[in-house]
């Protein structure tokens, strides 16, 4: 199991725009990748409702798991997609 | 013309037409069987949410901007891992596939509810999909517009914004709802796309899909079936209103050649790229509201100086009024805990707040600042909710600290109104913002649709309040930035009662600018002295209109 925690940088937090393309993101991975806030339970990063419903904001540190072949390069993009102001972009 | 409706005109135009109805939503049904093959029902219920996910993202691609985006994102919710196996699981349990769609969304429907703001909002769009999904599995035509092959009224009991984000303003001749008010999703689009629109009309619903009707969407009148005579008199009037909406242009002028600026309302940076390339003499109100609300942090300097600057970058030369932060209670912020309050439109709201939490104004004077220097642009700096004298003063005197040279104050509280010759003693101009002042002069909460009537900006004591501040202003500018300015004949009467530059939103610019031109600055006062006579609003309207030339009965 792979990990790593990062702060989200979208301004919006990672809600509207930045969720839908952190979501499609995670899915095209074809890992079960997770994400949650540190010490609670993670919710399916594929699922834009569960990560809608997270509600991370704009400077939280979440983290993101992921298991499988290839988990630790899918985990290091995810991070690079949080770690820029998408919805800048 | 007994064969009439009357509801509320929210978008103007005048049109003749067919009536297309929105499908309505596709009940769940009550008694529907468990399913005998459990698997098939799977399969069902995946393929309806599947085709549900693959015909929102063709709505996307005729979609443009925010639209489009919304839509992608409703699609990757009917197409969501979590939401299909929390269907599967009802399934497992015993539902049929229909009901096992409705619970499951009905589950993160309540959780987003739950959370309120932001997420509130997008359990629209995941009733939405379950809608489409339920008519889906039982074989019905999808709820919503049917896509249109030729020109037509739409006609709906109300319509969701994955539904109105792909109108097509080139088909849709009309919209006529049942439900909504003058501030609902589908009068703001109509108005902004430019369609005429009549929302509240009780009883349109029943009128037969492919008949003709005639709305006018400024009086708000519907004619089922109508003659020819009326035919004849809506078609003349839209084409003499296309006519003499496409005369105008260039900075507002009365008929006497006297100056009225004409300005623009925006909320956002992207509405100000699009304000930019109008025909309009700068922007009247700039909220800023924006970049701090849905963020657990204040945004930083140099963030709030990227915002401002792109934004007078648009605006060039011309003026552009900046209202600093406008939050409160009801608009709360995360970073700013405040207490509850019982009435929040009364309570700590406004300059109230900045007062409070003054490192936020300064940052925000000081961004204004900086990004006035980097563009060389015309920046005017204006306070929400000002009620007295020393409160202007003691925000004049902030924004001067830093460099703004032009500062005003929002006139929305009727303190400051009868005040206004102290409450303006330190600052340059005023602007009116005529909802809150009509609100707390009314004492009629702006939220509540009961309410409407009070709340209508022609009252005649909120006429009272804009002579007193106008009064009291000396030679002082006063603006209008409220809905108010943006209605062709109330604009008269403001002007009338001498105001000096009236904001709104774009699209209303065009018939503004005709109302002003086929009168003088005489006609706008008599309309003034006629309306403040009135016992009532509808009496102070109608006052004024006996006053206007014919000419802009067709902008009405």
């Amino acid at each position: 199991m792979s990990e790593r925690k990062v702060t989200i940088a979208s301004s919006v937090g990672l809600h509207a725009r930045p969720a839908a393309l952190f979501v499609q993101a995670a899915t095209a991975t074809g890992l079960p990748v997770t994400v949650g806030r540190v010490g609670e339970d993670p919710v399916d990063a594929r699922s834009i409702l569960g990560v809608m419903a997270l509600g991370a904001k704009h400077g939280e540190v979440v983290v993101l798991s992921a298991e499988g072949d290839g988990a630790d390069e899918a985990l290091d993009s995810l991070v690079a997609l949080l770690e820029r102001d998408l919805d800048a972009e | 013309m007994a064969n009439s409706l009357k509801g509320l005109g929210v978008s103007a135009g005048a049109v003749v037409g067919n009536v297309v109805k929105v499908n309505p939503p596709v009940p769940v049904p009550v008694a529907e069987p468990t399913p005998t093959d459990v698997a098939a029902a799977h399969t069902s219920a995946a393929e309806a949410l599947e085709s549900v996910a693959v015909e929102l993202e063709r709505r996307a691609g005729l979609a443009h901007g925010d639209g489009a985006a919304v839509l992608t994102a409703t699609a990757m919710m009917a197409r969501d891992p979590s939401l299909l196996t929390a269907v599967g699981s009802n399934l497992d349990n015993g539902a049929g596939p229909a009901n096992a769609v409705d619970a499951a969304i009905r589950e993160f429907v309540a959780m987003f509810t739950a959370a309120g703001g932001y997420l509130a909002e997008r359990a629209t769009d995941l009733l939405d999909v379950r809608d489409r999904a339920v008519a889906r599995i039982l074989g019905l035509p999808d709820p919503g517009i049917p896509v249109l092959d030729r020109p037509a009224i739409i006609v709906a009991r109300d319509l969701a914004p994955s539904e109105t984000a792909i109108l097509d303003p080139s088909l849709v001749l009309a919209l006529v709802t049942e439900g909504g008010g003058p501030t609902s999703h589908t009068a703001i689009l109509a108005a902004q796309l430019g369609i005429p629109a009549v929302v509240h009309a009780v009883g349109v619903l029943e009128i037969a899909a492919g008949t003709e009707i005639a709305v006018d969407g400024t009086s708000g009148q519907i004619v089922i079936e109508p003659d020819p005579e009326t035919r004849i008199r809506f078609g003349e009037k839209a084409r003499r209103r296309a006519e003499l909406l496409s005369q105008g242009s260039g900075p507002g002028r009365l008929a006497d050649g006297s100056a009225v600026a004409l300005y623009a309302n925006i909320g956002a940076v992207a509405d100000a790229e699009q304000a930019g390339s109008a025909d309009v003499e700068g922007v009247g109100l700039f909220r800023t509201e924006f970049m701090f609300l849905d963020r657990s942090t204040p945004p930083s300097l140099d963030e709030q100086i990227q915002s401002y600057t792109t934004v007078l970058t648009a605006f060039g030369s011309r003026p552009v009024t900046i209202r600093t932060l406008d939050a409160g209670a009801d608009k709360p912020l995360q970073f700013a805990s405040q207490e509850r309050e019982e009435n929040p439109a009364l309570g700590v709201r406004g300059l109230r707040l900045s007062q409070r939490r003054e490192d936020l104004l300064s940052t925000q004077l000081e961004a204004i600042a900086a990004a006035t220097e980097k563009t060389g642009a015309h920046t005017r700096v204006m306070a929400p909710m000002v009620a007295t004298a020393p409160e202007a003063e003691w925000f004049a005197s902030r924004a001067r600290a830093v460099g703004l040279s032009t500062v005003g104050v929002m006139i929305e509280v009727p303190s400051a109104a009868l005040r206004s010759r102290h409450v303006l003693a330190s600052v340059d101009f005023a602007s009116i913002g005529t909802n809150d002042l009509t609100q707390y002069v009314m004492a009629a909460d702006r939220l509540s649709g009961e309410l409407a009537p009070l709340l209508d900006a022609w009252q005649p004591a909120l006429l009272e309040l804009v002579g007193a501040t106008r009064r009291g202003a000396a030679d002082k500018p006063v603006g209008v930035c409220g809905e108010a300015a943006g209605d062709p004949l109330l604009a008269l009467v403001l002007v009338g009662l001498g105001v000096t530059s009236l904001s709104m939103a774009v699209p209303k610019v065009p018939a503004v600018r005709l109302a002003l031109s086929l009168h003088d600055r005489a006609t706008c006062e008599a309309m003034a002295a006629a309306a403040l006579d009135a016992p009532d609003a509808a009496q102070a309207r109608a006052a004024a209109l006996a006053l206007a030339d014919e000419e802009l009965q067709l902008l009405l």
